[in-house]
């Protein structure tokens, strides 16, 4: 059984700029969490999420010891820099954006996160 | 060596950071060195504007007020400052450090280290000449072809040069375009007597370079992760690295202070404007982010460690900066009831009007600020009863006349555009210069040669 939750339940997230490509770096909340979404946050389904908002193809890299994932995603800022017209024209927020994916969970890594959301000990 | 760490605080992650910041750094604790950023790409192209307006210009005249406030400090503790803010001035703003040394009254006791060399807008048509095509790094197109419209053009050069400043006796180090990075590892390998080819240490620099770099985005600012629990971000920490000689490191804020420093937060800061994790390129090396093993080492400290590295490569970046057109934004507010659709037939009269005047622009983009601006299409459709929405509409062109007159287009909106309209008290949106940024590559040989330090007596 899974339960559909927002990716920002399971990973924080930063997000910066360089040219015209943004980088989202998202950071899993659980060593589940992070087995988790990387089978599932592919850069393929990120390029589908961000589908009319990006020119160009979505990169990812895997960074197991932070048990984190990078995306760049390349013609994601207008131009980038002074030449963007963007508000967010150095894809501050980007992660944000992100962070609103929808994933499908499993009860265990459900529990994970209970434990791993809790104030103590970060 | 000393077995004592040495430790490398960050007073400042760029020009407009906490003017404080670096005076907190010096008197709420113990450090060593004092490192500041002040340079980001845009940056190197507007101290050229600033220098062509006023020679004596083209620095971050931030830092020296700066230092007229802390020299006594620092030479009574011996604190040793390095900084990027000699932007395209190095020797202006040398200058500038003489008079604050001499009106601290410390000009006796203090030593000021430059390097230069890394200033290359001069020397561009030769540079071409001689075979060096500066290709764009995004999209191959030679320099040549926006040559006549380029404003600034910076090599990015590492540590060797304020290492040799500091072996020199250098009190303050001030460069021109040093990568942020170099700032902060240069001390360790002065300080520790690290190799040049000791790759593994240098990527420990490195990192610890890249999360010092941006302030007190390492020590709780701009923190997302329990972001509404950090304590006392109007006296956050800022961070400071503290550097052993076998390259491991502990990322620390002075006692008593605010902010919050864990393993998840320096994780967000390790992860910024990150690209290909496993190869972070530097002109000292090349540092491997997956290999990156962190830990907590007690309130508010993390300990970084495992970092491998690899060699540098032969070739140094170039940060060029040109001009490419003009833009402008105009912004009204639209309050409720229907908000978003009042916004939205402005934007139509306006777009009509922009085309009855026969005005073309190489974009229009029109957002909603309080609706889609930062979230896009992933928004959804607008809120019902948004109480207010600002419609924010941009251009630009390579021409400045239609951008000119679109910002005379906004204001009549107010009365003849839809209703319940306000948020206009700024007056006429202003035309700005659009200075585009062109990453290169050039041959380390075509640099290296001309870069100089010197170092003299208050």
């Amino acid at each position: 059984m899974t339960t559909r939750v927002q990716l920002r339940h399971l990973a924080h997230a930063r997000s910066g700029d360089k040219g015209d490509t943004a980088n989202v770096g998202v950071i899993a909340y659980s060593a589940q969490a992070y087995a988790l979404l990387e089978r599932e946050l592919t850069a393929e389904r990120v390029a589908e999420h961000f589908a009319g908002m990006i020119d160009g193809p979505v990169e990812r890299f895997e960074l197991h010891n932070l048990e984190a994932l990078n995306f760049l995603l390349h013609g994601a800022l207008g131009g980038g820099g002074t030449v963007s017209l963007m508000t967010d024209a150095q894809g501050k927020v980007y992660s944000t954006a992100l962070l609103r994916a929808e994933i499908d969970v499993p009860a265990d890594v459900l529990a994970s996160l209970d434990t791993a959301t809790g104030r103590a000990g970060r | 060596m000393s077995r004592r760490a040495l430790r490398i605080a960050c007073g400042q992650g760029f020009w407009g950071d906490r003017l404080d910041a670096p005076i907190e750094q010096v008197r709420r604790g113990p450090i060593d060195f004092l490192m500041l950023d002040y340079l980001a790409e845009v940056t190197m192209s507007i101290l050229q504007k600033q220098k062509a307006r006023d020679p004596s210009q083209g620095y971050a005249r931030d830092f020296v007020p700066l230092l007229e406030e802390i020299f006594p400090d620092i030479v009574e503790k011996g604190i040793r400052v390095i900084s990027n803010a000699g932007g395209v001035n190095i020797a202006g703003c040398r200058e500038g450090l003489v008079e604050a040394a001499r009106a601290a009254g410390v000009a006796d006791r203090a030593r000021i280290g430059t390097v230069t060399g890394d200033d290359i807008l001069e020397r561009l048509p030769d540079l071409i000449a001689a075979g060096h095509e500066l290709a764009n790094m995004d999209d191959g197109r030679p320099l040549s072809e926006v040559l006549d419209l380029v404003e600034s053009a910076n090599a990015y050069i590492g540590a060797a040069p304020i290492v040799e400043a500091l072996a020199r006796g250098a009190d303050v180090i001030v460069t021109g375009r040093s990568t942020d990075t170099a700032l902060t590892y240069a001390p360790m390998i002065h300080a520790f007597g690290w190799s040049w080819d000791d790759w593994d240490r240098i990527a420990h620099g490195i990192v610890a370079g890249h999360i010092n770099e941006c302030g007190a985005q390492a020590s709780g600012g701009n923190c997302m992760i329990d972001w509404e629990t950090i304590p006392d971000l109007a006296d956050v920490g800022y961070p400071i690295v503290e550097a052993t000689p076998e390259g491991p490191f502990v990322l620390t804020k002075h006692d008593g202070t605010g902010g919050r420093i864990t393993p998840a937060i320096v994780k967000e800061q390790v992860l910024y404007e990150m690209g290909d994790p496993r190869e972070y390129i530097t002109p000292d090396g090349i540092a491997d982010f997956t290999t990156i093993r962190l830990e907590a080492d007690g309130p508010d400290r993390v300990r970084v460690h495992g970092v491998k590295g690899r060699p540098r490569t032969d070739m140094l970046k170039v940060s060029i900066s040109y001009r490419a057109g003009f833009k402008a934004v105009g912004t009204l507010v639209y309050a409720w009831p229907d908000a978003v659709a009042k916004a939205q037939k402005a934007d139509a009269v306006l777009r009509a009007r922009l085309d009855r005047l026969g005005l073309s622009f190489d974009e229009i983009r029109t957002e909603y600020v309080g609706w889609n601006a930062t979230h896009g299409p992933l928004a959804g459709p607008p809120p019902e009863d948004l109480p207010e929405v600002e419609l924010r509409v941009a251009v630009k062109s390579a021409e400045k006349a239609p951008v000119e007159r679109f910002t005379r287009e906004i204001a009549p909106l107010i009365l003849s555009g839809p209703p319940s309209v306000t948020g206009f008290a700024g007056g006429r949106p202003r035309v700005q210069d659009i200075v585009a940024y062109w990453p290169a590559l050039i041959d380390r040989s075509a640099i290296e040669p001309g870069i100089e330090v010197e170092v003299v007596e208050a």
